[in-house]
Formats: C-alpha cells, sequence, structure tokens
C-alpha cells in the first residue's frame, strides 16, 4: 500500500521551494559580504541549506544532499562562531549555490550533473574545512553498506533475554512501554514476564509513574542492534539488559562459538546504529531511479505568492537590504490565472455596480429610501473589493531587486572595482506582470551604470571622489505610477562623445545640431553604444534600446538625467498594474476613446496658424519651438458620424519615449480608472487600440495604444 | 485512525509526510512553524501525536516539545521529531525537551510509517 507512494508527485514543489531558498541563501550571503555579520542572517541561510539537504535526501536527490552537507558543515560553524565569516568562504559559498541552483534546476530533467564542477567546490570545501568530513555524511549514504551487512547476518537464529525496566518518569516523555513489547512481538517469537517488585501498595500508587518492568526471552533470527533500535527512544528512561542465550547459524561459518558475552547498556552509552530498516532502504534507490524516469512534473504554471505583508504598513523606505531580513510573511500560493479570474469578476462586477449607479440616479431618496442606502453601501463595498482582489497581484520590488546584489558582486570581482549597491523603497508594491518585466531592464542600467558610469578606483581618486562609487536603486510611489531610480555617482554622460559616436554610426546627420537633452537621449537609440572595446558585461550595442522597449510596452517611459563627474540618474515610470488604468475619456466624433493618463503631456486648443502641412500632406502643429506631428484620430479610427473639423477640435499632447505627437480629438470628457479587457482574447488584436473598457452606462469604449499612433505617425511624416 | 499535528517549515517535506500519513488514513493537520502549532494546541482539542521538524523560524521544534508538555493534554502525548541530525547531542538535545523519539531524515514512507506505528 505505501510502497506506491509515488516520490516523484513531490519533485516540482522540492523545486520550487528550493529556489526560493536558494534565493534566500544568495541573498543573505551577500549581505554578510557587506561587512553585515548579523548571527540572525547566517542562522538563515543554514537554515535554508539545512533544509534543502533535508528534502533533497528524503526525496532521493542524494547528490544535492550530498553537496549541500559540505556547504551546511561550513555554514554550521559560521553559525556556532567557530570559523570566522571571511570572504574568501563567502566568495565560495557563493559558488556553491551557483552550482547547487544548476543541479536543483536539472532534478526533475534527465540531465547529468557536472561532475567535476561539484567535486571541485567539495574538495575546496572539504580542505577549508580542514577535517575529514564530520560525522553525519556517512548518515547519507548508509544505505548500502547497512543492507550488505545486514544480508550476510540474516541466517543466524538468536535468542536474546531482554530485562526492561523502564524509570517512573517514563510516560512524561511519551513513550509506552506496552508499544515497545509490541514492536518486539513483530520481530520474533516474543515471551513476556511482567515484574511487579516496584509496584508500590494501592495509597502510594501515582498513575503518571511506571512501577511495572519486564523480562522477555525473544527468538528469531534478530542482532542486537535491531533490539537496541526498539529501545532506542528510551535508552536514557530505562535500565536495559540484553543477554544473547543461544546463537545457531544455519548458513555459513558453523565453526563459529554459540555463545556471546552479555552485553549491558549503561546509562549515558550512546547508541550510533539507528533505526535502520535494511529492507526499507535497500527498496528506496532502485524505486527512485525508475521514478526519475517516469515521473517529469513540470513546475506548476505562474504563481503568485499571495502575501499577508506584514511588513507593509511600515515606513517603505529605510534604506538597505535588512529590512527584508528576519521577517516572516504567512501566504499560501495561488495559481495567478484564479487571480487574474478573480480580478476579472471583480471588474465586471464594478461594471455592473456602476450601471445600477446610473439607473437608478433619478429615483427619490427619500421614498426609497433603504435602496439609495444600499446603492451606496454597494459602491462603496465594491470599490473595497476592487482595491483587494488587485492588491493580490501586488508584489514588493524587492523581488526585482533580488538579483542585483549578485550582478554588482561578480562585476566588481571582474572589474577591479568596489562599487556598492543600495536600495531604497524594496516594500513599494507592483503589479506582478509588471515586476517580472522590469527585472531585465533593471539589470542592464545597473550593468551599464557599474561598467560605463562608475570609474575605476584611481580615477575616481584623482578626482577627488570616495574609491567606492555608489549606485542606488530606489523605488517610490508617486501618483497613480511606481518610479524606479537608477542612480550612480559616476563620470556622468559625455554629451561630446555621444554625440560625436551617433554621428559615427549615421544615427544622427553630421551637421545636425541637437539639445543637451537631445543628446542623452540618443543612448536609447538602436545600435548606439560608446564603450570603446566591446565588454562581454555591457557595450554591445544592444541594450538601452531593449530596456526602453520593454518599458514602454508596460505603458512606461524611461528618462536620463546626468551631470558631468557627478554621476548620472535613469528614471523608470510605471503604471502601477496593468489591469487597471487611469485613463482620460476622450470624444471623437459620436465615439468615446480612453487615453492613458500617463501618457498625456497637455491638451491644447488649436489656433487656425498653428497647424502647417508638410508636403501637402502630413499636418504638423506647433508647438512650443517644435513640431509635432498630428493625428486625426477620427481618420485614424475611421469614424464618420459627427466630426468636427481640425481647428473646432482640441489637441491631446502625447509623450512616448521623449518623442511627442499630437491626437487630434473633439472634446474631452471626464477622468476614469478603467478595468482594462484585453481585445485579442475576446476579438482580435486591433492595430492603434490596446484594449477596451466598459464604461459606467455599460457602453464600451476603445483604448488608444498611443506607442502605435506615435510609430504610425513618425512613419507617416517620412513618407 | 489517528489526528495527527505535522509541524514543518518546508513545504515538500510537509506534503511528503502528510501525504503518506492521509494514505493509511490518518487525520492531518499541517502547520509550518512551532508557534502556529502551539497556538493550534492550546485552541483546540488535543491530537493523538505530533511530528514537528526542528529548524524552523518563529519557533523551533524543541522549544515547540517544551511548550506542549507544559499543557496539561499534551503531558504524555507522543512527540517525534524529524531530524537530520545523525550525531546523538542533537538527539539528547530532543530527549531533554520531552520528545517521545526521532525520526531521522532521509525517510521513505514505508519507514515514516514504521515509525509511527511504535507510537500509535
Amino acid at each position: 500500500m505505501s510502497n506506491e507512494i509515488d516520490l516523484s508527485q513531490f519533485y516540482s514543489i522540492f523545486v520550487e521551494e528550493s529556489s526560493e531558498l536558494i534565493e534566500a541563501m544568495e541573498a543573505g550571503l551577500l549581505q554578510l559580504e557587506l561587512g553585515d555579520i548579523d548571527d540572525e542572517i547566517v542562522n538563515t541561510i543554514f537554515r535554508a541549506a539545512h533544509s534543502i539537504k533535508g528534502s533533497g535526501a528524503t526525496l532521493g536527490f542524494n547528490e544535492i544532499a550530498d553537496f549541500t552537507h559540505g556547504v551546511e558543515a561550513m555554514l554550521e560553524e559560521m553559525r556556532s562562531g567557530e570559523r570566522p565569516v571571511t570572504k574568501d568562504g563567502i566568495s565560495l559559498l557563493l559558488e556553491c549555490v551557483d552550482c547547487l541552483r544548476g543541479m536543483i534546476k536539472r532534478c526533475t530533467t534527465n540531465e547529468s550533473n557536472d561532475q567535476a564542477l561539484i567535486a571541485g567546490l567539495s574538495g575546496q570545501l572539504e580542505s577549508l574545512l580542514n577535517t575529514v568530513i564530520p560525522a553525519g555524511e556517512d548518515s547519507l549514504n548508509l544505505s548500502t553498506e547497512t543492507t550488505t551487512a545486514a544480508t550476510t547476518n540474516t541466517a543466524t537464529t538468536n535468542t536474546w533475554t531482554i530485562s526492561f525496566q523502564p524509570h517512573r518518569n517514563l510516560f512524561f516523555t511519551g513513550n509506552d512501554p506496552f508499544r515497545l513489547l509490541r514492536e518486539l512481538e513483530t520481530m520474533g517469537d516474543l515471551k513476556v514476564q511482567v515484574n511487579t517488585e516496584h509496584l508500590p501498595g494501592f495509597v502510594d500508587l501515582d498513575p503518571q509513574q511506571c512501577h511495572l518492568g519486564w523480562d522477555m526471552t525473544l527468538t528469531g533470527q534478530i542482532e542486537e542492534d535491531q533490539i537496541r533500535d526498539v529501545f532506542a527512544w528510551v535508552e536514557d528512561d530505562c535500565d536495559l539488559t540484553l543477554t544473547l542465550q543461544r546463537s545457531k547459524q544455519e548458513v555459513d561459518d558453523p565453526a563459529s562459538s554459540g555463545v556471546v558475552d552479555a552485553a549491558t547498556v549503561s546509562e549515558g552509552q550512546t547508541i550510533t546504529d539507528e533505526l535502520k530498516a535494511p529492507n526499507n532502504l535497500k527498496a528506496a534507490p532502485e524505486k527512485q531511479s525508475s521514478e526519475s524516469e517516469a515521473g517529469k512534473p513540470t513546475p506548476a504554471a505562474g504563481e503568485v505568492a499571495v502575501t499577508e505583508q506584514k511588513k507593509k504598513r511600515r515606513a517603505t523606505d529605510t534604506a538597505a537590504l535588512s529590512d527584508g531580513f528576519g521577517e516572516e510573511t504567512s501566504s499560501i500560493r495561488v495559481s495567478t490565472d484564479k487571480v487574474d479570474d478573480l480580478v476579472n469578476l471583480v471588474g465586471e462586477l464594478v461594471i455592473t455596480q456602476s450601471i445600477l449607479t446610473q439607473a437608478t440616479k433619478n429615483i427619490d431618496p427619500v421614498q426609497m429610501a433603504t435602496l439609495t442606502h444600499s446603492l451606496q453601501q454597494l459602491e462603496r463595498n465594491t470599490r473595497d473589493l476592487q482595491e483587494q482582489a488587485l492588491n493580490i497581484r501586488m508584489l514588493p520590488i524587492s523581488f526585482a531587486f533580488q538579483r542585483l546584489p549578485r550582478i554588482v558582486h561578480d562585476l566588481n570581482r571582474s572589474l577591479g572595482k568596489q562599487v556598492k549597491l543600495k536600495f531604497t523603497g524594496e516594500s513599494t508594491e507592483l503589479d506582478k506582470t509588471v515586476l517580472e518585466k522590469i527585472g531585465d531592464p533593471l539589470v542592464h542600467l545597473v550593468r551599464n551604470a557599474l561598467d560605463h558610469g562608475i570609474e575605476m578606483p584611481e580615477q575616481r581618486r584623482a578626482a577627488g571622489k570616495e574609491e567606492n562609487g555608489t549606485i542606488e536603486v530606489k523605488a517610490f510611489y508617486q501618483g497613480g505610477s511606481i518610479l524606479i531610480e537608477v542612480s550612480d555617482d559616476g563620470s556622468g554622460l559625455d554629451t561630446d562623445k555621444i554625440l560625436q559616436k551617433a554621428k559615427e554610426k549615421s544615427l544622427v546627420d553630421e551637421e545636425a545640431e541637437l539639445t543637451t537633452e537631445q543628446i542623452k537621449n540618443l543612448v536609447f537609440e538602436p545600435g548606439f553604444s560608446t564603450a570603446d572595446k566591446v565588454s562581454n558585461i555591457s557595450g554591445r550595442g544592444v541594450g538601452m534600446d531593449v530596456v526602453r522597449r520593454n518599458i514602454t510596452d508596460l505603458g512606461g517611459r524611461v528618462e536620463v538625467r546626468s551631470e558631468r563627474g557627478r554621476g548620472t540618474i535613469f528614471t523608470i515610470k510605471l503604471p502601477l498594474t496593468l489591469a487597471i488604468l487611469d485613463g482620460q475619456m476622450v470624444q471623437v466624433g459620436d465615439q468615446v476613446y480612453v487615453v492613458p493618463l500617463l501618457a498625456i503631456v497637455e491638451s491644447v486648443k488649436v489656433k487656425p496658424g498653428d497647424i502647417h502641412r508638410v508636403a501637402g500632406e502630413a499636418e504638423v502643429y506647433k508647438y512650443r519651438n517644435d513640431c509635432l506631428p498630428v493625428v486625426r484620430l477620427s481618420e485614424a479610427f475611421g469614424v464618420q458620424e459627427g466630426r468636427l473639423s481640425l481647428v473646432d477640435g482640441l489637441l491631446v499632447i502625447v509623450d512616448v519615449d521623449g518623442q511627442l505627437i499630437g491626437l487630434n480629438i473633439d472634446d474631452v470628457l471626464g477622468q476614469q480608472q478603467v478595468v482594462v479587457k484585453s481585445l485579442e482574447k475576446n476579438f482580435r488584436e486591433v492595430p492603434g487600440i490596446s484594449g477596451a473598457t466598459i464604461l459606467g452606462d455599460g457602453s464600451v469604449a476603445l483604448i488608444v495604444d498611443v506607442p502605435a499612433l506615435v510609430q504610425l505617425s513618425l512613419t507617416h511624416v517620412a513618407a | 485512525m489517528a489526528m495527527i499535528l505535522l509541524v514543518e517549515d518546508s513545504a515538500s517535506m510537509r506534503q511528503m509526510v502528510s501525504f503518506t500519513l492521509k494514505e493509511v488514513g490518518h487525520d492531518v493537520t499541517e502547520t509550518e512553524d512551532g508557534a502556529i502549532a502551539l497556538e493550534y494546541a492550546k485552541n483546540n482539542d488535543p491530537v493523538d501525536l505530533v511530528i514537528t521538524d526542528v529548524n524552523m523560524p518563529n519557533m523551533d521544534g524543541l522549544t515547540l516539545t517544551r511548550e506542549l508538555r507544559t499543557l496539561e493534554n499534551y503531558k504524555f502525548l507522543p512527540i517525534l521529531v524529524l531530524t537530520t541530525e545523525t550525531d546523538d547531542s542533537k538527539k539528547q538535545m530532543g530527549r531533554e525537551a520531552g520528545a517521545t523519539g526521532w525520526i531521522e531524515k532521509p525517510f521513505d514512507p514505508d519507514k515514516l510509517l514504521a515509525i509511527i506505528n511504535r507510537v500509535l
């Protein structure tokens, strides 16, 4: 029955859990490296290693368990204070963490591990530990040895006399002599005699204490260890005497003497062989190998940890990684699909609620007091519900920061710099979808800052700066958006060099006159790179444009500010969530469209003289010192009914990556938070439209895809 | 069958142990750390057996064992600790805390059930 339990069903959760533990180990190690040696951190790292070892061994991943054992042994010494926490030690442990990460990734596939790497690291650990592998190691490999030892002897039939006299306090350990006797009975032929000599008179009888003892004889193919094993839990709470009466060998070695000396266990004597059920252990390796072939569970689809953030209400802007430590959050794992469904349903509910509100606008609140009151209640509850539902998807941005310390650590080593990384506001929360996509751009910005931004220590000294540069990653809320700043105190952007490079690469005309602002924005152009030599770190000319595209895809934008010799700041502005949107309703003919508020710079009334035609076709609008392409939404979307002429309407100036265009509309209506419904999912992809929403009156409004329109207008002007 | 309180912070271990016990018909209450388990023990009918990990955040298994032993209902109850420690000092600590016995990791389902049988 129990033999059929298929351990492979626990593999995927093991992989997931171990991956999290590995992240925790890495984060902890990196923090130790900063010189912040805190017992609690060492403890957390140790616990993580310990957990991986235990679960790994239980599920049959012996390679992982063995390897982690070495790591754990080293951590144990650090934890107990026997070993100082050194840079080299941390670096080695970090390498081990990487190796372990690979092993865990491969444990559900049939790929084999890099034995040389594992052996190398284990060797290094061992030599650092400078001792033979400490006790405990054997336990992981003991299965085969025990099995062979047991099989050669099973043919001997022994008769044991056992004298078992429990101490009075035995019951207080939860042990019950009856169960021990019952277990002995399963091993062979058991005869029991109760010993009542210590039983007091009834008046003095304390039923919470054990007064009885037992004398037994046990016959069967039983070794001493097996009997000791039964009593292992009570050895300190009883007097136990084992004597071998007769030994009859039925197979090999008939010459051996029949009687062995009596063995007496005195208190405190340690028993080293425990709980080895040889048959089980023997069965285990075969079972595992067949399972690893059969069951290859795919890790669960995207999941979001629904986290009850205990620290949420705390100040969000306390510096340093430390505030993420030592805090335990209680959470459950829920598939993102479920959360999405919930958010979607709540969205529907919000719409129904606002339809109800509109439909009952004209009722008499006095006559229908209950109804009015309930509707108000409903509105409040729906709003709260929506907020809470969206909150479920929110995770602290520290998840996206996790990879950064490691990158800084590695780059520092390979470049010979000593850059410090500082975080602010890691508990700032944002939508999981946004969070997942912001990781890569952040990595790239930090890499760039370290590689290009911050100078070598000697240069910094010459410039009168601190030798260690600092990169600060800061997250905070601003309105309905989240702002992430990546700033360095390096040399700043060299505008002359950028312009020169851009000209070399024909990104701008040879004669072009550009403002400083425009020059700085050239770093986001595809194919731009100022690194004199292409390194494998950054400077391959792909990157910044990808960063910008990723961010634009999320409905956000990225800006750069820089001062020569003082440093550079990249600012990423993102919507908090993609599920709802702060929208500006605009009227175009008989249609209502939604323009994302984040993209809008301003809305202006058009004066006839401000509109010019270029090449007879394209219209441009004179805005400050610039000429902006104008896109008539009515034309772009083919709205025929009731539209106004250009000069009677308005221009909404929108900004995408610093490129401004004017959207011609008829009128601006209200601003409103709208629930975004995907068109692709419900209909099909429509160019120029990023989604749809349902308004309070039940009508559908389309959401304008501003970046796509900008793209459209630019090709239009160019053509 | 028996009511078992399982205390283990590692989700994979917890699932594996719980699954094995439920397979043979036991009723398992799963908790993630000692503090939660203690809270459970104080506010619910006593279980028949407690199985607890040692290394856990918030409250470790040994502290939990000591705390449980102070509760009237848990005075004589079997409490087993899950441990990867093969060295005897750790087991000694478990015993001193009042644990009935221990289950050494790694173990497979059969071994687990065999050990459980010793106390149920």
